[in-house]
């Protein structure tokens, strides 16, 4: 029993919840780094790491913040775990730190992190908190790589920077461009709409 | 001449929804109205050149003075918090027309990307006080742009027989899309 709440909680972040195709949260950093494979999962597991921080500690402390000025002591604690995921890339890893730009601060108004803080760490204890963002974080970096597998293909012919598509491929340079990113999760968000409703059919025959 | 690039830019090249896709929240979200999208416009474009004015002073006299520039996030997200809760006071106290008008848009806009992307860009395009204050009216009169005409589009597809999986957001992107390819056809403009 309690094993099938916890898978519950977690895999309702993959698909039934999903940040990025259900629940349209998160969408700057979504859309803007997703040009190529390796900057969306680095902005993914960047997203994961202080979703995951934040939940924990908010879940912790959920009965010391008293009700009214609960959504600023959120906020500043997310600050501080996006503080630290900055600088930690900035220091690691500078080429990708300065590929993702002002989109690694800008964690901090990700509408996921404060959703979840808001919806479900801070009713729930420590365990549930985590894995809810667990399932949340996996549900983001799966989105992010699909779509930037999608981008970095059709707009590069390359996947994480190695050739894949023959050189008879002309790039889609488009793709690579903002409106590439638009199309791309627009099609996608309707695929999955569509994948959903054919499975719905299928159940109630 | 550089303040007219400075403005020119940010409403047409970057823009700020279609090209650093920030405020796509709003944009997505309250685009279904040419009204309310107008509102909405009018209240971030004045959110974020109060921003502007506050970040570039937090930045250039607490910050950079006292080498915190680490403390940058935690700062600029507090400072933008209090901001939009003070405007809303100060609003609801001087002119009820006007908070009726904008007030239900305005707690929104604290988790508004926008606002706190315009506070970034701007200390890391190293932008003095007058370009910073440009770059706030011209990022809001491209924000206010981009919603109204997604609004004004949108207006419309409700007498489109849209595919059934593709209503709501994915419609929206998809003319997001062709917009953001439109205005792509600017970027030559400068330069």
């Amino acid at each position: 029993m309690a094993q099938r709440t916890m898978w519950r909680d977690f895999a309702k972040g993959l698909w039934a919840e999903n940040p990025v195709s259900r629940q349209l949260l998160g969408m700057c950093s979504t859309l803007a780094i997703t040009n190529a494979v390796i900057n969306g999962l680095a902005m993914g597991l960047a997203v994961g790491f202080v979703l995951i921080c934040s939940s924990g500690l908010i879940s912790l402390i959920r009965k010391l913040i008293p009700s009214q000025v609960r959504i600023a002591s959120y906020i500043v604690i997310i600050a501080a775990f996006v503080t630290i995921a900055d600088r930690f890339m900035a220091a690691f890893f500078p080429p990708l730190s300065k590929a993702l730009g002002p989109y690694v601060p800008l964690i901090v108004v990700n509408c996921i992190i404060l959703g979840r803080a808001e919806a479900f760490a801070s009713k729930n204890p420590l365990g549930r908190s985590l894995i809810d963002a667990l399932g949340m974080s996996a549900g983001y970096i799966l989105a992010l790589v699909v779509l930037s597998s999608i981008r970095e293909l059709l707009g590069n012919g390359t996947l994480l920077g190695r050739k894949v598509l023959g050189a008879g491929f002309e790039p889609w340079t488009i793709m690579l461009l903002p409106p590439g990113a638009f199309l791309t999760l627009g099609l996608l968000i309707g695929a999955a709409y569509q994948i959903e409703r054919r499975v719905r059919r299928r159940r109630a025959r | 001449m550089n303040l007219l690039l400075i403005f020119i830019g940010s409403v047409l090249i970057n823009n700020f929804v279609l090209h650093y896709f920030l405020g796509i929240c709003p944009f997505l979200g309250v685009s279904k109205k040419i009204k309310a999208a107008f509102s909405m416009g009018v209240a971030v474009t004045f959110v974020l050149v109060l921003t502007a004015v506050a970040s570039w002073a937090i930045n250039h006299w607490i910050l950079i003075p006292y080498d915190l520039q680490y403390l940058q996030i935690v700062a600029f997200i507090l400072v933008i918090a209090s901001l939009v809760q003070f405007v809303e006071m100060f609003v609801r106290k001087t002119s009820p027309p006007l908070y009726q008008a904008m007030g239900i848009y305005l707690p929104l806009i604290t988790v508004n990307c926008a606002i706190m992307g315009l506070a970034l860009l701007a200390s890391l395009k190293e932008y003095d006080f007058a370009e910073t204050v440009v770059f706030g009216v011209g990022a809001g009169a491209g924000f206010t742009l981009a919603i109204v005409l997604m609004a004004a589009i949108r207006e419309q597809l409700e007498l489109a027989d849209v595919p059934e999986a593709f209503k709501g957001a994915g419609i929206a992107l998809v003319v997001a899309g062709i917009m953001a390819l439109a205005f792509l056809g600017f970027s030559g403009m400068i330069k």
